[in-house]
């Protein structure tokens, strides 16, 4: 069994693979990519039992946060029944996405900004060495020269002149070797699920 | 016409260094993150707490793809060595697909280290579709599960600091690697044991998961030197005029 999982998988990674290459192929890449498509769907399906039977599991065994598993459940559930029964896009729905769901998702935000400054203030006492002191100057030097100095505008020779040279000469440079590290790593791991040496879809 | 050369190439000296590699093993240089993350595996074994992995939220449907297949040979290899432990590792992650791979890749790791029914399929999860609620259903795990430590790899955005930030508030150490740039920045910033770049995707080989893996790297210098020597001949003929 696991062998011909192995042996479809490889098959249809190589179909799409030389879909990019030979244009007869073009056809049969696209139907598979649909398929991929389709599979996922019902994947989010499933992913919605995963967290279900997560949470219901929780609470049965009466965990530390039971509270907030049942809540989860309750409003999943009322949120399904709701929409299945008005439409997702009903006022009431729309009220219920833009009063709980954005607001939630934009306090998570703001908590994110202050994270990050305090991460930026906490890295010294984590790692002290040359290449946290050239973030941390970094990072001050692209903040000074964001920002405006009322009433005179942006701040002379960081705005100016540095700002944009770190930008655009030392970052895009930096970035690009990281890029092209990532892209190499992405093309070996891939090379070798398409040899099926690593299986994430299972198998020993 | 490039782009399969490069693929083609790449796909020989795979094959060939794998096969070399079985006679003479790779000599790596060390990285701090992964041989913490060897020490964090055996005292979560020895004193009865679980690892967290955090897969991040790619879809195996984009470009991004890689660094969530690094991340579940990396998770093959956690699971493998920690399924004896007291408590087992939870993965989370925030996206379907690769919810479903977590579990199949958890079960994996059991079978192969002769522990296949101790596993729980409520153990691979699913903790939310969007950033946020992703971030938020990990943070719970990591506060709430008895976790001695934190290992995100995989496809991160902004939101990796909010996971950061709930392991340190309860004295949870994190390792973290990403494909992306700004989790990256981020989690240099804030995580203990950072993965910059390219040893994200080293860090199977340096796990011992085979020598596909350390093959894997010597592709990546070959292409790597490749790449440096067209880039700094591209320049001088560029100087000279001829380009």
């Amino acid at each position: 069994m696991r062998v011909l999982t192995a042996a479809i998988a490889v098959a249809i990674g190589l179909l799409v693979l030389a879909g990019y290459f030979v244009p007869a192929l073009a056809g049969i890449q696209s139907m598979l990519l649909g398929w991929a498509m389709i599979l996922a769907g019902a994947a989010a399906l499933l992913g919605v039992f995963n967290l279900i039977s997560v949470h219901g599991e929780k609470f049965l065994r009466r965990e530390k946060g039971t509270l907030y598993s049942a809540l989860l459940i309750v409003s999943l559930f009322a949120t399904f029944i709701f929409a299945l029964f008005l439409r997702p896009d009903h006022a009431a729905i729309q009220l219920l996405v833009n009063g709980i769901i954005l607001p939630s998702e934009a306090a998570l935000m703001g908590i994110l900004t202050v994270t990050l400054l305090y991460a930026a203030i906490r890295l010294l006492r984590q790692r002290v060495d040359v290449m946290s002191v050239v973030f941390l100057a970094t990072v001050l030097l692209i903040l000074l020269g964001s920002a405006t100095l009322l009433p005179f505008g942006e701040v002379p020779l960081f705005g100016n002149i540095l700002r944009p040279w770190v930008n655009n000469v030392l970052s895009v440079g930096g970035a690009r070797g990281i890029l092209i590290g990532v892209a190499l790593g992405t093309l070996t791991t891939g090379l070798r699920v398409l040899f099926a040496i690593d299986r994430p879809y299972g198998g020993k | 016409m490039i782009e399969l050369i490069v693929i083609a190439a790449a796909g020989f000296l795979l094959l060939l260094f794998t096969f070399l590699r079985r006679k003479t093993p790779a000599r790596l240089r060390p990285i701090p993150a992964l041989t913490r993350l060897y020490r964090v595996i055996g005292l979560s074994v020895e004193d009865g707490t679980r690892l967290h992995a955090s897969l991040g939220r790619g879809s195996l449907l984009n470009p991004r793809s890689g660094a969530t297949l690094a991340a579940l040979s990396m998770l093959r290899y956690l699971a493998e060595r920690t399924s004896v432990s007291d408590e087992p590792p939870v993965a989370t992650s925030g996206d379907p697909v690769l919810s479903l791979l977590t579990q199949d890749t958890l079960k994996a790791g059991y079978e192969a280290s002769g522990g296949g029914d101790l596993y729980l399929p409520t153990t691979g999860r699913l903790s939310g579709l969007t950033p946020f609620s992703y971030a938020a259903g990990a943070m719970s795990v990591v506060r709430d599960e008895n976790v001695s430590a934190n290992v995100l790899m995989g496809n991160f955005g902004a939101e990796v600091a909010l996971l950061v930030e709930s392991a340190e508030r309860v004295d949870v150490p994190t390792l973290g690697g990403s494909d992306d740039l700004s989790a990256q920045a981020i989690l240099y910033a804030a995580a203990q044991e950072p993965l910059i770049g390219e040893e994200l995707f080293a860090a199977s080989a340096y796990l011992d998961a085979g020598p596909a893996h350390t093959a894997s790297l010597s592709v990546q210098d070959v292409l790597r030197w490749t790449l440096i020597v067209i880039l700094l001949a591209g320049a001088v003929l560029k100087l000279a005029g001829m380009f």
